[in-house]
């Protein structure tokens, strides 16, 4: 008791000795050694300057983090800095008045600002209609292909550009003792991307971003099914591996050197790095020739950070103050070169360049590459509410495909009508 | 008989009264708040709702797995509770006739229930990894190849396993007690008149254990229903895609992953009203035939 006592007196004596710095809170969903490369991040910022001060608390999975920054602000107990992943994005810019866009954070707290600095790719992604920044990208990420280096050697190929050549490479791999294929996360990688690489519409009112009213999932087309009925005929061939809708079974394979060609984020590269003994490279997603011979960039995924509303005027300074450290090119560096994910300012993408980090680890400029690949106007991502379900309805579709339950042509009429409704259910909610 | 008497008319109620709070404040005003947010479409942040009448019922009604979910619901619950009971009182019944050691029995027979729901589904996936599981390399010694999250049963009966094991020693130790609590006179008498040990245990002993038993069904099925989602949420790793899933659990997903407030309360109504028509039927139909004295 007395030294409970003692600590929180010795507590407030160190809090009043502060009495001048500003506390914001950040909530983030990043556990494990990313965890800990935000918690590096913090301090740094701490360190850097004595007026605020952040505290990162880590509330779970994406959508844990999500649904407890709802609820907290339907409380009225919201944090300043809240991340949000790309399926939740139209949840968080739609409920208008929710957040301040940091476009306007920024410029208010008198903070430079210039949305010229950042990466296109990610600048678009959590921007509203007319351009302007809502979200701050933070740990933005690119599907890409990784390989097992010894393995293609042993099969005497190279790594595929596109889905042709690997069609045609598959069998020597698979002859090796090899899985040739496998990747991590089927809406994102074989849907949403597959979209964006193809610059193929993935939804109306211009992918979603126009607002939710009457927008329609497109889903349903002839190139995607074309995908997936090779897909199953690879599944049936061997030539490729489907371990579930989970992100970790679908990888353990490709580190333990069953799966030659593994399809995760460049986010991944980090742990990767750390978890294999064999040699590996990387390369950009492939794309269909036949389908689009001039393939386009895919969009950002990952994560990006917002702004609540409700704060005062010194907070949100504190938030624009951090956003800005956070932007910096040394910062950026540092964040891209442990973690995988990619720089979000250009600035920052050339310095590491200049340094040679890319000459050593040229993987891990893979996702960089693919984002800075030519654009379309379908190539930029999509904005789709309920979205989180719509995952789930594709995933489960596609396990069907996988399992034999259900043929492509079905499940993706499935995927078309139950997308749409729940798309109408949220246009619905936010009228 | 007597009747008991409370020199203060107010006094029963007063201490009524706590009871009747936790009641309507856990259990009514949810409830009903529950069934208003059903008819309406609300949006996350700021709970603007808007009236849409029954579409929360009908757009869940409508999805295509929700009866799949359904029927998966029922077989799961009908097995957990089944397999759990019958399993629990084998064991309940073996350690009663040990006499040596009786206590150190009971106790690693209980162990099993300090888990934690998640905790068991994470052990779960450990035992039913597709990669490194021992218990699917056992499986694939008699020819089956188990893929937990791929294969729609294969998932099915991992969950079926799991959430039974983690519910046994809940109903062993009811069944223990129950049977101990049969006196000894009764089963010496039945030991005279009846040579076999398994006609004195359903002509006997099961009647005796019948209230123990309806006591324990029920709690099983409400087991089954509501609190496995914690074990189902692990072992399906946060992505159900095609493994089977309970009604609960969609709930769950729906609710509180994809923020869909109005569909999840609708669908959380419908388990409301299968739960009050349930229970209805265990009390009329089988409790008349349950014996308390």
């Amino acid at each position: 008791m007395l030294r409970t006592t003692l600590f929180a007196a010795a507590a407030a004596l160190a809090a009043n000795g502060a009495a001048a710095q500003t506390e914001i809170t950040w909530w983030h969903a990043m556990g494990g050694q990313l965890g800990e490369t935000v918690n590096e991040l913090a301090n740094r910022f701490n360190e850097s300057q004595s007026d605020y001060r952040i505290t990162p608390v880590y509330k779970g999975g994406y959508e844990d983090t999500l649904t407890a920054t709802i609820a907290a602000f339907r409380a009225g107990e919201q944090p300043n800095i809240v991340q949000v992943f790309d399926a939740g994005a139209a949840t968080i810019i739609g409920a208008e008045g929710a957040v301040i866009p940091v476009a306007d954070l920024i410029t208010e707290a008198g903070v430079d600002f210039n949305a010229e600095d950042y990466i296109p790719g990610v600048r678009f992604f959590y921007a509203d209609s007319a351009g302007k920044m809502v979200g701050m990208p933070f740990n933005s990420s690119a599907p890409i292909m990784y390989y097992n280096t010894a393995a293609l050697e042993e099969a005497g190929v190279e790594a595929p550009k596109t889905w042709e050549e690997f069609e045609a490479i598959a069998p020597a791999l698979k002859e090796a003792g090899y899985v040739p294929l496998a990747q991590s996360h089927t809406p994102w990688i074989f849907t949403e991307n597959f979209h964006s690489r193809h610059n193929i519409p993935f939804a109306t009112n211009n992918n979603g971003f126009d607002g939710a009213q009457g927008t329609q999932i497109l889903v349903n087309n002839d190139a995607i099914k074309t995908h997936f009925t090779k897909l199953k005929e690879w599944l049936d061939a061997g030539y490729y591996g489907y371990y579930g809708a989970g992100w970790g079974d679908n990888q353990a394979p490709f580190e333990n050197g069953e799966v030659a060609i593994w399809l995760g984020s460049s986010g991944s590269f980090g742990g990767l790095k750390n978890s294999v003994d064999f040699d590996f490279s990387a390369d950009v997603l492939p794309y269909w020739e036949a389908i689009n011979p001039n393939p386009t960039a895919s969009f950002i995924g990952g994560a990006a950070l917002f702004a609540m509303s409700g704060k005062s005027d010194e907070e949100n300074r504190a938030a624009a103050e951090f956003f800005k450290f956070l932007s910096s090119a040394d910062v950026q560096a540092f964040w891209h070169k442990e973690t995988g994910y990619v720089p979000i300012t250009t600035a920052a993408y050339e310095q590491v360049k200049a340094e040679g980090y890319y000459d050593e680890t040229p993987q891990a400029e893979v996702g960089i590459t693919q984002l800075n690949l030519p654009t379309g106007d379908y190539s930029k991502g999509y904005r789709l509410g309920f979205y989180v379900q719509i995952r789930d309805v594709m995933n489960r579709e596609y396990g069907r495909i996988f399992a034999g339950e259900t043929d492509v042509e079905t499940a993706f009429a499935t995927i078309e009508e139950e997308g749409n409704r729940l798309l109408e259910r949220f246009a619905q909610t936010s009228n | 008989m007597k009747k008991a008497q409370f020199s203060n008319p107010w006094l029963p109620y007063a201490l009524l009264a706590p009871q009747m709070l936790i009641i309507a404040i856990f259990f009514l005003w949810p409830a009903a708040e529950a069934i208003r947010s059903s008819f309406y479409l609300e949006d996350p942040f700021f709970g603007n709702a808007t009236f849409v009448g029954l579409q929360n019922y009908t757009d869940a009604f409508r999805a295509s797995d929700y009866q799949r979910t359904a029927w998966f619901t029922a077989l799961f619950v009908t097995l957990v509770s089944l397999l759990s009971l019958a399993i629990g009182l084998m064991l309940a019944v073996s350690a009663d006739r040990v006499l040596r050691g009786q206590s150190s029995y009971k106790t690693l027979l209980m162990w099993v229930y300090a888990i934690a729901p998640p905790v068991a589904g994470l052990i779960g996936v450990m035992l039913f990894d597709q990669h490194i599981g021992p218990l699917v390399d056992f499986f694939a010694l008699f020819g089956w190849e188990m893929r937990l999250g791929v294969n729609y049963w294969d998932t099915g009966i991992a969950i079926i396993i799991v959430s039974t094991w983690k519910q046994i020693p809940y109903n062993f130790i009811f069944f223990l007690s129950g049977l101990q609590s049969i006196p000894n006179s009764v089963k010496e008498a039945a030991r005279i008149d009846c040579r076999s040990e398994r006609r004195r245990f359903w002509t006997i002993t099961f009647p005796l254990l019948a209230p123990t038993s309806f006591f324990l069904l029920i709690l099983n099925i409400t087991y089954a229903m509501f609190e496995t989602f914690g074990t189902i949420d692990q072992m399906v790793k946060d992505q159900p895609g095609n493994s089977p899933v309970t009604l609960v659990y969609k709930v769950y997903r729906d609710g509180f992953r994809g923020n869909d407030l109005g569909g999840s309360a609708a669908q959380s109504v419908v388990l409301m009203v299968l739960v009050l028509i349930l229970t209805i039927v265990q009390f009329r139909l089988i409790e008349r035939r349950v014996h308390y004295n």
